[in-house]
């Protein structure tokens, strides 16, 4: 694969009500960003790929709706299409358009506000109609069957989740882009009460509103015009079963992207060669779980930026991954740590992890 | 001049989505019967429940039928401590449930039980609703057998 960088980043601040702000605002104020972090003009994307949920915004083609706010009418009108799903998705998608070499720049962002909707119906209306649906569950409640099943069969503990915790607060309190910016002690953490067992209310990432965008760019654009380009070097998507024909266990999608990526980078020792992962995990256990399709073990340099645990803006956090092991690699993250040459960004979407993307960045 | 408005709404379109065939047999069984079908890949051999016209895993029809159950394992669970609309009672109980003959877990309500005797592998039964009109919801739950 001819190499494609990420030449630009921006993203909105995580809270949980941006009521000041609609989402089409989110969007403007994450694409500008990101335009003047890669010391761009609109002028200079070729197309934008958008990532969002019409249940989520409440109206149904709602790419449409922030068309103005990404640049998609400027000079006459723009290549503009739409990924239901996680940024990464709508990255890939991007990444692939550059490749097809009829674009030298792509705009990829994507948005949610969880405070406009209402979560538990949102989530419950992921599962099939006809079967499922009826009986109630949302996305906490089936992640809690995978907790169950996980933590069961890998002999994990309550102290193992809440070390997950402690250290993904303790790394979001140093992240000004954060919603939740307090740090957690492990008494706290363990003695939270259950929301769906064994989920703790601790163990759920929080719902946030916010946007994120970045600017993929052809090796001969970024190599002319960025300063600091990103590289990806490998990446793999996959989608998985729904939730009652897998092991949940494990997630063969997750590995299946993972090895997929790693073989495009040349990686065949992850723990050796990667320097930091950051990892989409909705919930203190899917971190573990993440990491063992993974095969990372160096827990202390996954989510420097406080993870998904410290913010969450649903379609929007994978893109913050990308955004996060970026900052690290160009030595700006708010938690940065030395030497960063190498790092992992995982996105992953649907019930219990249906579907992941992971990419291998360089800098 | 800061004051920012807000505009409460809400979302209600009616849909009458078909259930095809495989899931109208599916729904007819446990209407008419009280019998839970599933449905075997002619490749694999695995038995889908609910069942499913075509296996994912194969991309071939799953033309095979058969009775599985109603005995099923359970093979995960979970209470909702938390209130929701889309709850039918209050802290429900959700069971995966593997039925006897299947190779897939079902999704279902767990009843007549409570969250400290619930266990990975216990047996489990279902309790069919008194009017049934067709639907998942013609299983009212599932209990446990001792």
């Amino acid at each position: 694969m001819e190499p494609v960088a990420i030449i630009g980043v921006g993203q909105t601040a995580f809270s949980p009500n941006r009521k000041d702000q609609t989402y089409a605002d989110l969007v403007y104020e994450a694409t500008a960003a990101a335009l003047s972090d890669a010391r761009l003009s609109i002028a200079n994307i070729d197309n934008i790929v958008t990532a969002s949920n019409d249940f989520f915004d409440g109206r149904t083609i709602s790419s449409m709706a922030i068309g103005d706010a990404c640049g998609a009418a400027f000079g006459g009108g723009k290549s503009i299409s739409t990924v239901e799903g996680d940024g990464t998705f709508a990255a890939f998608y991007g990444l692939s358009r550059i490749l097809s070499g009829n674009y030298d720049t792509t705009l990829v962002v994507a948005h949610s506000k969880s405070s406009e909707g209402d979560l538990r119906l949102l989530t419950n209306a992921f599962f099939d109609p006809l079967t499922e649906r009826l009986l109630g569950l949302d996305w906490v409640s089936a992640a809690a069957l995978q907790a169950r099943v996980f933590l069961r069969e890998k002999n994990i503990g309550n102290i193992e989740c809440g070390n997950v915790i402690v250290k993904n607060r303790a790394n979001g309190a140093k992240n000004p882009k954060a919603h939740l910016r307090k740090p957690l002690s492990i008494d706290e953490a363990l003695r939270s009460p259950l929301l769906a067992s064994p989920l703790k209310e601790t163990d759920v990432c929080p719902s946030s509103d916010g946007a994120a965008a970045i600017i993929l760019a052809s090796k001969s654009f970024a190599q002319k015009k960025s300063e600091r380009p990103i590289w990806v070097r490998g990446v793999g998507v996959c989608a998985d079963a729904p939730l009652g024909e897998r092991n949940l266990a494990e997630s063969k999608a997750l590995r299946l992207a993972a090895h997929q990526a790693y073989q495009m980078a040349g990686i065949d020792n992850p723990t050796a060669q990667i320097d930091l992962v950051e990892l989409s995990e909705q919930f203190s256990y899917q971190e573990l779980l993440w990491l063992e399709e993974l095969n990372y073990r160096n827990l202390s340099r996954v989510n420097l930026s406080g993870g998904c645990l410290s913010a969450h803006a649903w379609i929007v956090s994978g893109l913050v991954r990308m955004i996060e092991a970026s900052l690290q690699l160009r030595g700006q993250a708010s938690n940065q740590i030395s030497n960063a040459k190498r790092a992992v960004a995982h996105g992953q979407y649907g019930l219990c992890g249906q579907s992941h993307s992971v990419w291998v960045l360089e800098n | 001049m800061n004051e920012i408005l807000t505009h409460p709404s809400r979302i209600k379109v009616p849909y009458t989505w078909s259930a095809g065939e495989a899931l109208s047999r599916f729904f007819k069984a446990l209407r008419d019967e009280q019998k839970i079908l599933g449905s075997r890949c002619l490749k694999c051999r695995k038995v889908y429940v609910p069942p499913k016209k075509t296996c994912g895993t194969c991309f071939v029809e799953c033309s095979e039928w058969l009775e599985v159950g109603p005995s099923g394992t359970l093979v995960s669970f979970s209470q909702a401590s938390y209130p929701s609309p889309a709850h039918r009672v209050l802290k429900p109980l959700f069971g995966l449930i593997r039925l006897e003959g299947s190779d897939t877990s079902f999704l279902h309500m767990l009843g007549e039980t409570n969250l400290q005797s619930l266990k990975i592998g216990v047996k489990v039964l279902p309790v069919f609703a008194e009017k049934r009109t067709g639907s998942i919801l013609d299983i009212a739950y599932f209990k446990v057998v001792s």
